[in-house]
């Protein structure tokens, strides 16, 4: 019986991303586009060469680290809508302290991207403290929360950092995760270091959950708040710490943005969605550390290759975003493909 | 005789067990059929293939003589078989007529609910079942045993000729259950028949005229309940001996480990709920509190297990006072709670058997050190309870979910007992449970208290209540009414004080 949750848990993320595929093949042909060569321009968009093999690593990097800030606090039953404004402080931090501080990169490096945690786990912690304390329900905090720092921190970009100016300057390369190493090895590629941090942070994740007595704890009251009241866990600062821990990683998403693609930060019209698609991330990676760092790697694969699709095949950009949302479709609704899979393995006996 | 209902050489399987081995059950009209099975039997299968929510692999349906095929609820309702949940299935807000039409409504001309028409024809039935039930009241403002005859009204209202009733004690209070037999004996009198799914025996004794048994999937056989007895029936359920004299020495008791004075203790709408309560439970000594739900137990536990704050008084364990410490400290200054609702506080379900045994225990050594659980030390210690405790599963890796109802509860059991609290605290430890299991529960009872420690039991079992305590005390109102010795008093004496008789007589001022 267990083994048949986790051979289900492997197989509905992956015949969802089949199924999405397909429906957007047939998608393709309904519009009159050739669904081979739409979806060989996506390969080449994404793997084609060491450019786009490092752009798509580029693009996957905070898509971890966001899909990690709401699958963490989704174990402790808690649904971190606000991964979005965690990464708007943390890019916002990571750069002011790129910009404001001069020291050596042993330093000034690892302080950024310290700052970076600490602003997005402070998004986090008010959320966290409101639903505790008073039961507020976290989606809705976090959602204003959002708000909140998507106009602060313009606000801040152009009066603070810069004189109504809307792109910051860049940030000393003592603070900067940019390598030229990884860039002359991909054509130039924005490709950084940040990636080793995502997938240190993956363990770091792994290592909390499923190995430390605070993530037994985070677990325990994720399942069930009563008994792990009368096992005498402290039902809200588990709950707070949850939320302080998942803004961590968003706001580590952050530096990413920050620290390693852009170097700067530009005052935002909207959201930039690294937040948001996280949710997104965590789900299709139903809340693992791997699984994760999976799905990251095919929501970067999609939106990179995407790029190429409207050139190699004339096909929108916009059919990738339709493919997404159908594998989303299809792992929220992995009733139907666990019923599926339940009949078809009954027939084969 | 005519049958109303046979199932013949029932087969049903899931993936790797076989629920339903070759079971036959005929139920004639008018008689009232127990079908009796300890948990995990394969009882609430069988009803379920009854009821057409699943399909059997082999075996036949007939109702009255002909063969049926039962695809779906609605093609038994059809047939004319109601069954009445164990779990209500009642919309809370909505009156006892709103929830009996809901489905099938009946219309007036233009469309609309004919409500007064609804209202009429269930008073009618009520009636005549003698269930005195108010058609227009709201569900969330009856009690637990009125909502059950809503239930009941629901299928008679439906057309029901067969009524299953799905271990429907479990939830009443004793005299709620005797007003339960009255109806089903009605039931029975205007040409109904019924199918008891119970595992409780006295029930059967008294109500029904045949029972058939079940263990372990396989039909045992069906007997007359005139020509046997509890103790046939038990052996015939659990497959040997069953023994329902709790084997115990007089309790020899010691110094006082319990010791609550003057205590007051208010409930979420902070009305009070314990009023001023004074108890005390002596190392070697089972207490047992005898009361009518609702009367403040829940809240007492809570206050001494420190899941609820207390108002005033004091609460002191080995002379300690442990007054409004946090669940964790209570725990750790010895204390073994075994709680009243085992899958909201008892378990974590979601966890494996091995990850619950250390609830309480994890951040100690050494389940676990400087914060790095330790694996390796908590499932050897979960097999060790495991072992110890006659907990039946898979592995120690198995969800707890997973387990039957008496399998959680002796993990529970072994996990609270192996703490060796000073102070063990049994919240109606044997609810829900088969005899099997339950004379498993009352043995370590009575062990514990054997080893020395206080046992404080809270039942709304009379029985287990006399045939457990050492000492019974009675709680009324949020206070204890008496102290009794179990030799020295009988269920009748204890339910006229449990429903307030003395604390009238001492003249409460409220």
């Amino acid at each position: 019986m267990t083994s048949n949750n986790k051979l289900f848990g492997i197989l509905v993320p992956i015949i969802s991303v089949i199924l999405g595929l397909l429906v957007g093949a047939i998608i393709m042909l309904i519009s009159g586009h050739n669904p081979i060569a739409g979806y060989a321009a996506l390969w080449n968009g994404a793997f084609g060469d060491a450019y786009t093999l490092g752009e798509t690593v580029r693009r996957s990097t905070p898509y971890i680290l966001t899909g990690m800030a709401v699958a963490f606090a989704f174990r402790a039953n808690l649904f971190n809508i606000g991964a979005e404004g965690q990464v708007i402080v943390g890019w916002l931090a990571a750069v002011w302290v790129g910009i404001a501080i001069d020291a050596p990169m042993i330093i000034h490096l690892p302080l950024a991207i310290i700052a970076a945690i600490l602003a997005g786990a402070v998004w986090g912690f008010i959320p966290g403290l409101l639903k505790a304390k008073l039961g507020v329900h976290e989606v809705i905090v976090t959602i204003m929360m959002n708000y909140i720092a998507l106009f602060t921190t313009n606000e801040i970009i152009r009066n603070v950092l810069t004189e109504q100016k809307t792109t910051t300057e860049t940030i000393h390369g003592s603070a900067s995760l940019a390598s030229e190493w990884l860039q002359s090895i991909t054509y130039f590629s924005r490709v950084h270091y940040g990636i080793l941090i995502a997938l240190f942070a993956a363990v770091i994740m792994w290592f909390i959950m499923e190995r430390t007595t605070l993530g037994y704890e985070l677990k325990a009251v994720g399942y069930n708040k009563h008994a792990s009241k009368y096992a005498g866990m402290n039902v809200s600062k588990n709950i707070i710490l949850a939320m302080v821990i998942a803004g961590g990683f968003a706001g580590l998403a952050g530096a990413m943005e920050g620290l390693g693609t852009f170097g700067n930060i530009s005052v935002m019209s909207s959201f930039s969605n690294v937040g948001f698609d996280g949710i997104a991330v965590a789900l299709l990676g139903a809340n693992t550390p791997l699984g994760v760092v999976l799905a990251a790697f095919l929501f970067g694969t999609l939106k990179q290759g995407a790029l190429e699709m409207p050139t190699g095949a004339g096909v929108p950009t916009e059919l990738v975003d339709i493919i997404i949302a159908l594998i989303i479709f299809f792992v929220a609704s992995s009733y139907i493909i666990r019923w599926a899979l339940l009949r078809f393995t009954k027939e084969g006996k | 005789m005519e049958y109303v209902i046979e199932m013949l050489n029932i087969r049903k399987e899931f993936p790797g067990i076989v629920a339903n081995d070759n079971i036959t059950i005929q139920v004639r009209k008018g008689e009232i059929h127990a079908l009796l099975g300890e948990n995990g039997a394969g009882k609430s299968t069988l009803m379920n293939v009854l009821f057409g929510l699943y399909q059997p692999e082999k075996g036949e349906i007939k109702v009255k003589g002909e063969k049926v095929n039962i695809t779906n609820p609605n093609i038994a309702n059809e047939l004319g078989i109601g069954m009445v949940h164990q779990h209500f299935m009642l919309v809370e807000p909505f009156t006892v007529t709103q929830n009996i039409i809901l489905g099938s409504e009946p219309k007036s001309k233009t469309g609309k609910i004919d409500i007064k028409k609804a209202e009429k024809e269930i008073q009618a039935l009520s009636d005549r079942y003698g269930l005195k039930v108010d058609p227009s009241a709201k569900i969330s403002d009856i009690s637990v045993g009125m909502q059950q005859r809503v239930e009941i009204l629901k299928t008679l209202y439906r057309g029901a000729e067969v009524l299953i009733f799905d271990e429907p004690t479990a939830v009443l209070t004793p005299q709620e259950i005797n007003e339960l037999m009255d109806i089903m004996r009605s039931l029975i009198k205007e040409g109904k028949s019924i199918i008891l799914i119970t595992h409780k025996l006295k029930e059967i004794m008294e109500v029904s005229d045949r029972c058939t048994v079940i263990r372990k999937g396989k039909g045992i056989g069906t007997v007359n309940i005139s020509e046997t007895n509890v103790h046939e029936l038990a052996s015939l359920m659990v497959g040997r001996d069953v023994s329902f004299e709790i084997e115990k020495q007089p309790a020899e008791p010691k110094e006082v480990v319990l010791d609550i004075k003057d205590l007051h203790v208010k409930d979420a709408r902070k009305v009070d709920l314990v009023k001023g309560l004074n108890l005390e439970v002596k190392a070697g000594e089972i207490v047992g509190i005898a009361g009518i739900d609702g009367n403040g137990q829940s809240e007492l536990i809570e206050a001494i297990t420190g899941l609820r704050k207390s108002g005033s008084g004091t609460i002191k364990l080995n002379n300690k006072d442990i007054t409004n410490l946090n669940p964790r400290k209570v725990t750790e200054s010895g204390v073994g709670h075994i709680p009243q609702d085992r899958h909201k506080f008892g378990l974590v379900l979601d966890y494996t058997i091995g990850e619950n045994m250390v609830l309480q225990t994890y951040y100690q050594s050494p389940y676990s050190k400087g914060s790095i659980l330790n694996h390796k030390e908590i499932y050897k210690k979960a097999t060790e309870l495991i072992e110890e405790y006659d907990v039946r599963t898979p592995s120690e890796f198995t969800k707890a979910r997973a387990l039957s109802g008496g399998n959680q509860q002796k993990a529970i059991i072994g996990r609270e007992v192996d703490r060796s609290p000073d102070l063990l605290i049994a919240a109606q430890p044997t609810r829900g449970l088969d005899v099997g299991a339950i004379e498993f529960i009352h043995k370590k009872l009575v062990e514990e208290r054997d080893k020395g420690r206080a046992v404080l039991l809270i039942s709304f079992e009379l029985d287990e209540i006399l045939d457990v305590s050492d000492r019974i005390a009675v709680m009324f109102d949020g206070k204890i009414v008496a102290n009794l010795k179990p030799e020295e008093t009988n269920e009748q004496e204890l339910g006229l004080l449990m429903a307030g008789s003395q604390a009238k007589r001492a003249g409460d001022s409220e």
